[in-house]
C-alpha cells in the first residue's frame, strides 16, 4: 500500500484533521475558559460561559491598582502579585546564574581534567540526580530553621536560603553541558596546552565562548526549574511579601475566600511570560534532556 | 563565584589567593562555631569539613585540578545528599510539635515559667525619670532605681515619695513589653515581676531545677528527665510538655507497621502511589505516542501549528494549570460542572468522592504530561529506518501490525530509561496532588492525616507540614521508605540507560 488512491488518502486526511482538531478543543479549553473568566463578573461561575458584561476588573487588580465598581465601590488588589512575580524573577535568575557557573566548571572538570575517582563521581552524581528534593523538605526545614539563629538572613523566610537549595539542582545540567564539552575536538586544548595555558585558561579563553549557546538553554531551563518550584519554597517562605509566584498563586482558591475571577487574570499575567519563554527553549529542552540522559 | 575569583588571579600573585582562601575559611570557621553555640554540633561539624576541604583544595597546588570539581560536589553533598540523609535520621527520632526543642531549651521553657501569687498583687504607675523610667507602687510607697526598660534587668526598690508626673494609664501599657523584662527587689528581698497590665506581684517559678536531670514541682513533685521519651517525667510516669528531641530507633517504623490507625492508610496510599504514577506514565506515552505517530504522517498538512498548540499544555507553568484545573473542576463553582449539568444533568463529586477524585488527578495529569512523551516519541520515531515499514507494507501488513511489529520494538528501548525517569518523576509529584486536592478526600478511621488521592511524598509533606502536630519524626520514617522505592528506581534506570548506551554503540 505504498501507493494509495486518493480517496482513501482523502478519507484518511479528514479523520486525521478531525480528530486532531477534536483533540485540541479538548485539550485547549482550560485557556480559553480562563481567559473568559478574567473578563467575567465576580468570582464564582455564574452564567455563561463567555461574558455578558466584560470587565476589566480582575486584570486591574491584578496589576495591583485599586478599581472603583460602578456604584462607586474601591476594590483594594486582593495579593501581592507583581511583588511575587518579582521574587520569582529574582530567585530564578540569581539561582539560575550560580548553577550555571557551578555546572560549567564541572563539566568542564568531568569532561576535560584528569581527577582520580571520575567515573565513580559521574555514576554517583547521576544516582544521586534521581532523588528528588522532596524527600529532604524535612530536613531542610530543620537545617535553615536552626540556620536562622544565626542570621535571619539565612533563615525561613529568607530569599538566600531559597537559593541555596536551589543550587543543588546542578546535577542534569552538568550531565547537559559535559556532553557538549565532550564533543568538543580534542586538537582544540591540545593547542591551547601547547601554547602554555593552565587548565583553568582553556576553560576560560577557549570553552567558555565555545559554550555560550548551549550555556544560555541551561540557564534558561534552570530559571524555568525555579520559577515553577513549589514544594521547597512552600517549606521554606511563609510571609506573604516574600512568597513567589508558584506559593502565593495558591491563596487565590482558598476555601474561604474563593478569587476564581482575581486568579484568572493574576494567572494569565503571569504565566505568559513564562509560556513564551518556554516556547522558545523547549525545542532545546528536549535535545538536551534525551542527549544528556543516554549519553555516559 | 569563590572559585572563579581564586582560579582568575594572575599566577604572579599567589598571596592574594591565600589572603581569600584564608578569609573565606576565617567566615566559614566563625559559622560553624556560631552553630556549636547554639547547640547544633552536627551543622557546625558540616561547616567545618567543608571549610578544611575548601583550605586544603584551594591552599594546595596539588589539587590543582580538584579546584574545579569542589563547588559542584560541595552543593550536591550539601544541599541533596545531606539533607536527604538527615531526613532519614529524623525518623528515628521523636521530633514534632511534642518534642520541638532540645534538652536545654525544654529545661529553659520549664524553669521560665511561673505563676502569679495572687496575695502580693499590688498596682503600679510608671514615672519618666530623663531618658529612662521609675516604677511607683503606691500601695507600698515604693519607688524603683531608674530603668531603661530595653533590656532583662533587675532594680532595687527603695520607700520614697510619689513622684509628681506619672504617665497616663494608656502610655503605660504601651510599655508592656519592657516592663515584662523586669524584675523590682522590694527592700526585705522579694522580688516582684509584672504581673498583669495594672499590677506588679511576686511570681513562684512552677519548675525548679534541683539537680541534673532533675526538676523539682511547685507542688513537691520531683520530675525526672526521661531521655529515652524525651519528656520529664513524675514517678507515675506523667509527662510534663514540652518535650525534646530524642533518638528513639525503630519506634516510628514500628509504629507505620503496627498501628491500625497507621498502617492501613500508608499500605493504601502506598498503593495509590504505584497505580498513579503507573498509570500517569502509560497514559502519556499512549496519547504522546498516538500524536507523534499522527504528526508525523508525510500528508498531513500544518504541522508546526499542530504541534505548538499540543505542547501548550507543557508550556504554562504546572503550578498555574494545576491551580486552573482546580477552579474548573470545582463542585459548586466550576465550569466542568456548570457544562456537564447543561447537557446531561449531572455534578459529579470531583473532590469528594474518593474514585472520582482519583481518576481526576490522573486526567489533570496526562493533560499535564503527554506533551512531554509526544515531543520524545517524535525524535525517537524519526530514527526508525523507513525501509523497515515499506518492506512490511509491502508483504501486505496493515498499518497497525507495521506499527505493533517493526517501529514499537524499535523505539521502546531507547524510551525505557525516560519512561522509568517520568515514573520516578511522578511517583513523587507532590506538587500536583498538593495544589489540586491535598491529599483530600481523607481516609476514614485514620488518627494522621491521610487521604484517598494522598501520594508517599504528598502524605508525608502533610504529616511535617501541615497543622496535624508536625510530626517530623514519622514523615522522616515515611521518607525512608519513599528513598528505597526511588533507589530501587535509579538503579533500574541506571541500567536501562547503561543498555541503551550499549546498544547504540554497537550498532552505529
Amino acid at each position: 500500500m505504498i501507493v494509495e488512491r486518493p480517496r482513501d488518502l482523502m478519507v484518511k486526511k479528514i479523520l486525521a484533521h478531525g480528530f486532531l482538531l477534536c483533540f485540541l478543543a479538548l485539550i485547549l479549553f482550560p485557556f480559553l475558559m480562563v481567559l473568559s473568566i478574567s473578563f467575567r463578573e465576580g468570582n464564582f461561575a455564574v452564567g455563561s460561559l463567555i461574558p455578558e458584561k466584560p470587565t476589566l476588573e480582575h486584570w486591574v487588580l491584578a496589576f495591583g491598582f485599586d478599581y472603583t465598581r460602578a456604584d462607586g465601590e474601591v476594590i483594594s488588589p486582593p495579593y501581592p502579585v507583581l511583588t511575587w512575580m518579582w521574587n520569582s524573577i529574582k530567585v530564578g535568575v540569581i539561582a539560575g546564574l550560580g548553577v550555571l557557573a557551578i555546572a560549567t566548571i564541572s563539566a568542564y572538570s568531568f569532561s576535560r581534567i584528569r581527577i582520580r575517582g571520575k567515573a565513580a563521581m559521574l555514576d554517583a552524581l547521576f544516582l544521586i540526580q534521581m532523588f528528588p528534593t522532596t524527600l529532604a523538605l524535612v530536613a531542610i526545614f530543620a537545617i535553615f530553621d536552626t540556620l536562622g539563629e544565626v542570621s535571619p538572613f539565612l533563615g525561613l523566610d529568607s530569599h538566600v536560603a531559597l537559593i541555596l537549595i536551589y543550587l543543588s539542582g546542578v546535577t542534569l545540567h552538568i550531565w547537559t553541558i559535559k556532553g557538549y564539552f565532550d564533543s568538543i575536538d580534542r586538537a582544540l586544548d591540545n593547542a591551547a596546552a601547547i601554547d602554555g595555558a593552565t587548565p583553568w585558561q582553556t576553560f576560560r579563553y577557549v570553552f567558555l565562548p565555545l559554550a555560550v549557546p548551549i550555556m544560555s538553554v541551561v540557564f534558561v531551563l534552570a530559571f524555568i526549574g525555579f520559577i515553577n518550584d513549589y514544594p521547597i519554597a512552600s517549606v521554606l517562605i511563609r510571609s506573604e511579601s516574600q512568597m513567589t509566584l508558584a506559593v502565593g498563586a495558591r491563596l487565590y482558591l482558598n476555601e474561604f475566600r474563593y478569587l476564581w475571577g482575581d486568579f484568572a487574570a493574576a494567572a494569565i499575567l503571569s504565566g505568559l511570560p513564562i509560556t513564551i519563554v518556554f516556547l522558545i527553549a523547549q525545542r532545546y529542552l528536549v535535545r538536551g534532556l534525551s542527549d544528556g540522559a543516554v549519553k555516559g | 563565584m569563590s572559585a572563579t575569583d581564586i582560579q582568575n588571579m594572575p599566577a604572579e600573585t599567589p598571596w592574594l589567593r591565600y589572603g581569600l582562601v584564608g578569609l573565606i575559611a576565617v567566615a566559614l570557621l566563625w559559622s560553624a562555631f556560631s552553630l556549636y553555640m547554639i547547640g547544633q554540633a552536627l551543622f557546625g561539624a558540616i561547616l567545618l569539613g567543608l571549610a578544611a576541604c575548601f583550605v586544603v583544595i584551594f591552599g594546595s597546588e596539588r589539587f590543582y585540578g580538584s579546584r574545579f570539581i569542589f563547588p559542584g560536589i560541595a552543593a550536591v553533598v550539601i544541599f541533596i545528599a545531606f539533607p536527604v540523609i538527615y531526613t532519614i535520621w529524623i525518623g528515628f527520632t521523636n521530633y514534632s510539635s511534642f518534642n520541638l526543642l532540645t534538652y536545654e531549651r525544654a529545661v529553659e521553657v520549664l524553669t521560665s515559667r511561673g505563676t502569679v501569687d495572687q496575695s502580693t498583687e499590688q498596682p503600679f504607675a510608671v514615672a519618666l525619670d530623663g531618658e529612662g523610667y521609675r516604677i511607683w507602687l503606691p500601695e507600698s510607697g515604693l519607688l524603683s532605681e531608674p530603668v531603661s526598660l530595653a533590656e532583662e534587668a533587675t532594680a532595687a526598690l527603695v520607700p520614697a515619695a510619689a513622684p509628681d508626673t506619672l504617665l497616663e494609664r494608656r502610655d503605660a501599657i504601651r510599655l508592656r513589653e519592657g516592663l515584662g523584662l523586669l524584675t523590682l527587689q522590694t527592700p526585705d528581698g522579694a522580688e516582684i515581676r509584672n504581673a498583669g497590665l495594672r499590677t506588679f506581684a511576686s511570681v513562684v517559678p512552677d519548675y525548679v531545677q534541683t539537680g541534673p536531670d532533675e526538676l523539682t514541682r511547685r507542688d513537691g513533685t520531683v520530675l525526672t528527665a526521661n531521655h529515652a521519651t524525651g519528656f520529664f517525667e513524675s514517678a507515675a510516669a506523667e509527662q510534663v510538655p514540652p518535650g525534646w528531641r530524642v533518638a528513639i530507633g525503630f519506634d516510628n517504623f514500628e509504629r507505620i507497621f503496627t498501628s491500625e490507625g497507621i498502617r492501613g492508610p500508608t499500605l493504601s496510599i502506598f498503593a495509590w502511589t504505584f497505580a498513579f504514577a503507573g498509570l500517569s506514565v502509560l497514559f502519556c506515552f499512549s496519547v504522546g505516542l498516538l500524536l507523534a505517530v499522527i504528526l508525523q504522517w508525510e500528508h498531513l498538512r500544518f504541522k508546526p501549528v499542530y504541534r505548538v498548540l499540543l505542547i501548550l499544555p507543557y508550556a504554562v507553568p504546572s503550578f498555574i494549570s494545576i491551580l486552573v484545573f482546580k477552579g474548573l473542576f470545582n463542585q459548586n463553582f466550576g465550569e466542568i460542572n456548570l457544562i456537564l449539568g447543561t447537557l446531561f444533568g449531572i455534578q459529579p463529586n470531583w473532590f469528594t468522592d474518593a474514585t472520582l477524585a482519583r481518576v481526576m488527578v490522573v486526567i489533570v495529569n496526562v493533560w499535564l504530561g503527554y506533551p512531554y512523551m509526544m515531543l520524545l516519541a517524535m525524535g525517537f520515531l524519526q530514527a526508525v529506518p523507513e525501509d523497515h515499514k515499506k518492506a512490511a507494507a509491502l508483504e501486505g501488513a496493515s498499518a497497525l501490525r507495521v506499527f505493533f511489529t517493526i517501529t514499537l520494538p524499535q523505539i521502546i528501548p531507547p524510551f525505557l530509561p525516560l519512561l522509568i525517569a517520568a515514573f520516578a518523576f511522578n511517583f513523587n509529584n507532590l506538587v500536583l496532588i498538593f495544589l489540586l486536592t491535598r491529599g483530600l478526600p481523607d481516609i476514614p478511621g485514620t488518627v494522621i492525616p491521610a487521604g484517598q488521592t494522598d501520594i508517599l511524598a504528598s502524605f508525608t509533606y502533610r504529616l511535617a507540614f501541615d497543622n496535624a502536630g508536625q510530626q517530623f519524626g514519622l514523615a522522616g520514617a515515611i521518607t525512608l521508605l519513599i528513598f528505597l522505592v526511588v533507589a530501587a528506581i535509579s538503579y533500574a534506570n541506571f541500567v536501562a540507560m547503561r543498555r541503551a548506551a550499549a546498544r547504540r554503540s554497537g550498532v552505529s
